[in-house]
């Protein structure tokens, strides 16, 4: 069953003059249970989309459906159904750590106690600062009471707008360990990330770009559907050896990867021409190797096609 | 470019240029608190140094220290030849700076940003004509100068708000995660400035989240708890710390660290 259809949605802002579509027709369908990624860039229209799905925004056309509620008629009852965290902190800063989570208990008429449980690996390594202002709280400490916040009333849907954007690697990575212990409680998930790593931790993603969404599948289905050669190559003088990459005949796209160069191959292309390609260019000690891409390689390929 | 990270290898020091930025054992104390620890080391004019850390490490009072919007405790640094106690007015003349948080006024248009902070740093007229022309042809913006900046995608903004942090010629730039958000297309479009910047000579001090951009550095430090915990090529940091890549590097390093932000 799906927790979440969007079908065709626009979303249009400013005036007739200067307008800008936001969303350009997307259409997604989150199955319950799901933790469920929109990867994109910043602009790519993800937070206009999570405001349409928490009832925030209304769509120019389309529409969407969030536990079967439609988010145009039915918006009072899907508030009382889905937990958002804006990609801004936005608790009440001037609210102890406490007040703030019983707050919004009271707001969805429930207590702190009555959902203890689903909050409790993440609240409790906030608890011991409880009577703390929200605004004194670090970012990583910040980030777990708006999450525990939007948890309090146990929502069957969870929407979480960037929550990652700016944290170091590390504390990324506790955080989307987070995430998946609360999918095991069942709870749908759907969340939104600049960083194409993240990808991985996903059962499925949405890729978007410019109000698009250029391809729904697992992390292992995109990459499946890279169909190209993609090679790295690396040597002692990068930014030269990238200028002779850009030039070979059978390469499609060519660019810094980290360490490595990855060079993608029209078809019909091998290694081996690529190989011979360099060395008749004078290049010697090259490290060369045959690569499955990453979603980041998608991304970027979509993006050019 | 790149290949001087391997040239400079074996160096913490990178002898052969001279050093636009030298610290020695910079400290920051708020209260009983040491946001910067005794942190020492220079970087090369021309070189791409990537500054590292968890948030909470340090980089942000480190940074604000180099840029003389903030004395240090103890310990010495100097910035483009002059002292970060004694001589802040002048290093902010000869340093840019630009972040993901603010870069550029919105409400203004693309031209009159350029106009304003060539202004700021005393530029005369002539070359801000001449040079605002060379930056709106290389960015391919000639037709939206007259735009608001606000009506910008992000990408566009971070290009340009780099090529205005660079337009009074400074010796060195300040890059606070510039490419945070950025599309993957466009954050390589970003760090290809990046190197042009630098082999003309503009030092380049730049912290990221993305590890795959500390690899683009010549040499990477990272911060933990205040301390500089390592410092290197990122070839010399992978080996030493028997890591595939810089992301373990990095996990490896900032694991240990026992204060959060």
């Amino acid at each position: 069953m799906s927790a979440v259809i969007v079908d065709n949605v626009v979303k249009k802002y400013g005036s007739k003059k200067e307008q800008v579509t936001a969303l350009k027709g997307v259409s997604i369908d989150v199955k319950k249970g799901e933790l469920f990624g929109i990867i994109g860039p910043d602009g790519a229209g993800k937070t206009s989309l999570f405001r349409v799905l928490t009832t925030l925004l209304l769509p120019d056309g389309g529409r969407a459906t969030v536990d079967g509620m439609d988010v145009v008629k039915d918006y009072k009852a899907i508030r009382q159904h889905v937990g958002y965290m804006p990609g801004r902190f936005s608790l009440y800063q001037d609210l102890t750590v406490a007040e703030n989570m019983e707050f919004f208990a009271t707001i969805f008429n429930t207590t702190i106690e009555e959902n203890y449980d689903l909050v409790k690996e993440i609240y409790s390594q906030i608890e011991p600062f409880k009577d703390r202002r929200a605004g004194k709280l670090s970012g990583g400490m910040k980030q777990k009471l708006a999450l525990s916040c939007a948890l309090i009333h146990r929502p069957s849907v969870l929407f979480l707008d960037e929550p990652t954007t700016g944290v170091d690697a590390v504390s990324r990575k506790e955080f989307w360990e987070m995430l998946k212990r609360l999918k095991e409680q069942g709870i749908t998930i759907l969340v939104s990330t600049p960083y194409m790593d993240e990808a991985s931790m996903c059962d499925r993603v949405a890729l978007i770009q410019s109000g698009e969404i250029m391809s729904v599948n697992t992390p292992q289905g995109i990459i499946d559907q890279f169909k190209n050669p993609l090679v790295a190559v690396k040597a002692a003088t990068m930014l030269h050896l990238l200028n002779d990459l850009k030039e070979f005949p059978g390469q499609l796209d060519a660019y810094p990867f980290g360490e490595f160069h990855h060079v993608v191959l029209k078809e019909g292309n091998s290694e081996n021409e690529l190989k011979n390609y360099l060395a008749g260019k004078g290049w010697k000690d090259i490290e060369m190797k045959k690569i499955t891409p990453d979603i980041e390689d998608c991304f970027m390929a979509l993006m050019k096609s | 470019m790149m290949n001087t990270a391997t040239e400079i290898k074996e160096n913490k020091t990178s002898p052969g240029k001279a050093s636009v930025i030298i610290a020695d054992q910079l400290t920051k104390r708020f209260g009983d608190f040491t946001a910067v620890d005794g942190i020492s080391f220079e970087v090369s004019k021309g070189e791409i140094f990537g500054f590292l850390g968890a948030n909470g490490a340090g980089k942000t009072t480190a940074m604000r220290m180099l840029c003389g919007l903030s004395l240090p405790t103890s310990g010495t640094a100097s910035v483009a030849g002059f002292d970060v106690y004694k001589e802040n007015e002048k290093i902010k003349r000869n340093i840019g700076y630009m972040s993901q948080k603010f870069s550029l006024y919105e409400d203004l248009t693309i031209k009159e940003n350029i106009r304003f902070y060539a202004g700021i740093y005393g530029m005369t007229d002539k070359y801000i004509k001449e040079n605002t022309e060379r930056i709106l042809q290389q960015l391919h913006l000639e037709k939206e100068a007259g735009k608001m900046v606000k009506s910008l995608p992000l990408g566009w903004k971070q290009k340009l708000a780099f090529s205005v942090a660079i337009f009074h010629e400074p010796q060195i730039v300040f890059l606070d995660e510039p490419t945070g958000g950025v599309d993957p297309v466009t954050r390589r479009e970003f760090w290809n400035m990046i190197y042009q910047a630098a082999e003309s000579g503009i030092t380049i001090f730049v912290t990221t989240h993305y590890m795959d951009e500390a690899e683009y550095c010549n040499r990477v430090s990272i911060m933990v708890d205040g301390r500089i915990d390592a410092l290197g090529t990122p070839t010399e940091l992978k080996s030493n710390m028997k890591a595939s890549s810089m992301d373990e590097v990095f996990l490896k390093l900032a694991r240990k660290a026992t204060r959060g932000e």
